[in-house]
């Protein structure tokens, strides 16, 4: 192997890299604000990607339709847990935010037709489809669950992933779909080329990662969410609704979710199932970060990549079984400190 | 302060509560399972008022005030500043300006003290959020001084004055304190009563848990003698602090 070869599987190990680093963020906010091993935030992957695809295509994708009943069912869901005391206003907030929202863009999609679009009006649209899908399944399945185990929370989202696979055949059809890349040209830095796709990876992770640390350090929505993760009961003693804070967590990390599909279809064909295992490696660097920490998800997610990158050239049969035999040293070190008392305190 | 005697009202004796009480609490029961911890339970506290229920381990006195906060669920009616506010949750209960500072704190832990406080003021204007601040931490010195350090890091003393801090920020109108003593040096103590003493001259009414009785009724307009979940006396404090009864029961006389 000559340094050639190497630098373009660096290159390319940390391009997926900066993708399972984004799904490592919204996994280990998803379980710091909701307890919740969020198992299906690689469908969110897919259905981003199909969405992207199709849209570029000049399609009306399924989601969109998926979006809508999402959006009746969790309309439903509230409607009845308020049964008791229903205000006429109270019902017009739920019906715009939960149906008015979704048939909105439904409208717009089917408005803008097939005509050629700007790639980031494309982007726009895919994260409109997508990203509200993740409040809506916490009000349907995590928000009646409050208070449930770790343990509990889990099998739902292992539920809600089968789900969303079944519903993804449904929508989508069992047909893959690749794009364009985002930016055609591409990049010569000496002897490194550069590829543009790689390069609006690269830019988004910065400006989603940047953006999110903003969000947290110095917005008081941020601190706020934060506080929800930090300590649930005493957010609720200051007045945040933490349902609010988990509904927040699950827009962004949809949107994640959603955004990392749109860089990963033009590097490769996605199809309606094949979110669970670029999730799944996302996941692995959420597990080294100890489900807690975005900086060590970050790195490990990076590592994860190249590692990956590096075991496709030379053992690309074993590669996933190599990539996913990293987590076994993390949990047996994670599991042999907690006996020592944990670190977590509420 | 007459010395006359004690109306030892039982809690289905329900006492003339004014109809204007801020907070009104009746029939108030809570079950923590199997074990009765709240029965029949009714209290008020006018506006201004400084009301304390005092009650040895185990009495029901923390239940009692999770379940007014809306934390654990009890039957009853709770009217605060005149809204039924049976179904509201612990949130919506915080923003009607109900404030709880529980027996365990519930601080942000790994948030700075700054932090802490801004998110106490969460249901305030930026303004408003401000000017209180700037209050708080004119009635807590010390948090000014520690306002970047991180609330795990801190004192015994420290946390409870960050607790009763953040609670301010939200102006509420009714303080509700669990045992804002517990685990604290005397010095701390007498710091802890003389802020309540303080709050009390601004004009916010407090419903205070004590175990250190003595302290609680001198603090207090009037008091409330809870024993296994219900209320056994009540009165005004310093009557109740006169009381053989309380006196050979909780002050250790
Ligand atoms: N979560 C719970 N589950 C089961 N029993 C509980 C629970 N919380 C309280 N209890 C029981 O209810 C009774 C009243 O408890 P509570 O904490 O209200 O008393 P307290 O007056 O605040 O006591 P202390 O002065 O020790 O704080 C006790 O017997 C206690 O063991
Ligand atoms: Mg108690």
């Amino acid at each position: 192997m000559d340094a050639t070869i190497l630098l373009f599987l660096v290159q390319d190990g940390l391009t997926n890299g900066a993708i399972y680093a984004l799904l490592g963020f919204a996994l280990v906010l998803l379980f710091t604000v909701t307890r919740t091993i969020f198992i299906p935030q690689g469908d969110f992957v897919a259905y981003g990607a199909l969405t992207y695809a199709l849209l570029r295509a000049g399609h009306l994708p399924g989601t969109v339709k998926l979006l809508a009943v999402f959006g009746a069912t969790a309309l439903a869901v509230e409607l009845w847990s308020r049964r008791r005391d229903l205000t006429p206003g109270f019902i017009a907030t739920q019906c715009a935010t939960k149906l008015g929202v979704p048939l909105a863009i439904w409208a717009v999609v089917a408005v803008l037709g097939a005509a050629p679009r700007p790639v980031l009006l494309d982007l726009a649209l895919t994260i409109a489809i997508v990203g509200p899908m993740g409040p809506y399944l916490y009000r349907i399945v995590f928000q009646p669950l409050g208070g449930a185990t770790v343990l509990t929370l889990f099998i739902a989202a292992v539920a809600v992933h089968i789900a969303l696979i079944a519903l993804g055949l449904a929508f989508f059809g069992p047909e893959g779909q690749r794009a364009p890349a985002l930016i055609a040209t591409s990049l010569k830095l000496g002897p490194v080329v550069v590829s543009g796709q790689s390069l609006a990876v690269y830019a988004t992770t910065i400006l989603l990662t940047a953006a999110l640390s903003a969000f947290f350090a110095l917005t008081l929505r941020g601190k706020a969410l934060h506080a929800s993760a930090v300590n649930a009961l005493g957010a609720r003693l200051v007045g945040i609704d933490t349902h609010v804070s988990a509904k927040i967590a699950f827009a962004l990390a949809a949107t994640i979710g959603a955004v990392s599909g749109v860089l990963i279809v033009p590097m490769t064909t996605i199809y309606y199932d094949s979110g669970f295992v670029i999730g799944l490696k996302g996941f692995v660097a959420a597990i080294f970060g100890g489900l807690g920490s975005f900086i060590i998800t970050g790195i490990a997610a990076f590592s994860v990549g190249i590692v990956e990158a590096l075991a496709s050239f030379f053992a690309s049969s074993f590669k996933e079984i190599i990539v996913f035999s990293l987590i076994i040293p993390v949990l047996l070190v994670r599991s042999a400190r907690s006996h020592h008392g944990d670190d977590e305190d509420h | 302060m007459t010395a006359s005697p004690i109306p030892a009202a039982s809690a289905s004796a329900a006492p003339a509560s004014a109809p204007a009480a801020l907070l009104a609490v009746n029939a108030m029961s809570v079950n923590h399972g199997p074990v009765p911890a709240v029965v029949d339970v009714s209290i008020d506290v006018a506006p201004g008022e400084i009301v304390t229920v005092i009650g040895a381990n185990g009495a029901g006195k923390s239940s009692l005030l999770n379940a007014i906060m809306g934390i654990t669920p009890g039957s009853g009616e709770v009217t605060f500043a005149g809204t039924p506010i049976r179904r509201h949750p612990v949130e919506a209960r915080a923003r009607l300006g109900l404030a709880l500072v529980p027996e365990k704190r519930e601080l942000f832990s790994t948030m700075s003290v700054i932090d802490n406080l801004t998110l106490g003021g969460w249901t305030a204007t930026p303004a408003e959020r401000k000017r209180t601040l700037e209050e708080v931490l004119d009635r807590f010195p010390r948090l000014r001084e520690r306002r970047t350090q991180m609330a795990k890091t801190m004192s015994g003393g420290e946390r409870q004055m960050l607790a009763m801090g953040r609670a301010l920020m939200s102006r509420p109108k009714l303080l509700m304190l669990d045992e804002p003593s517990l685990g604290l040096a005397p010095r701390i103590v007498g710091e802890i009563f003389r802020i309540i003493a303080d709050l009390r001259a601004s004009g916010v009414s407090i419903l205070l848990v004590e175990q250190n009785a003595k302290a609680a009724l001198n603090a207090a307009d009037r008091a409330y003698v809870m024993e296994l979940g219900a209320v056994i006396l009540q009165g005004p404090a310093a009557d109740l602090a006169a009381d053989p009864r309380v006196a050979g029961i909780y002050l250790g006389v």
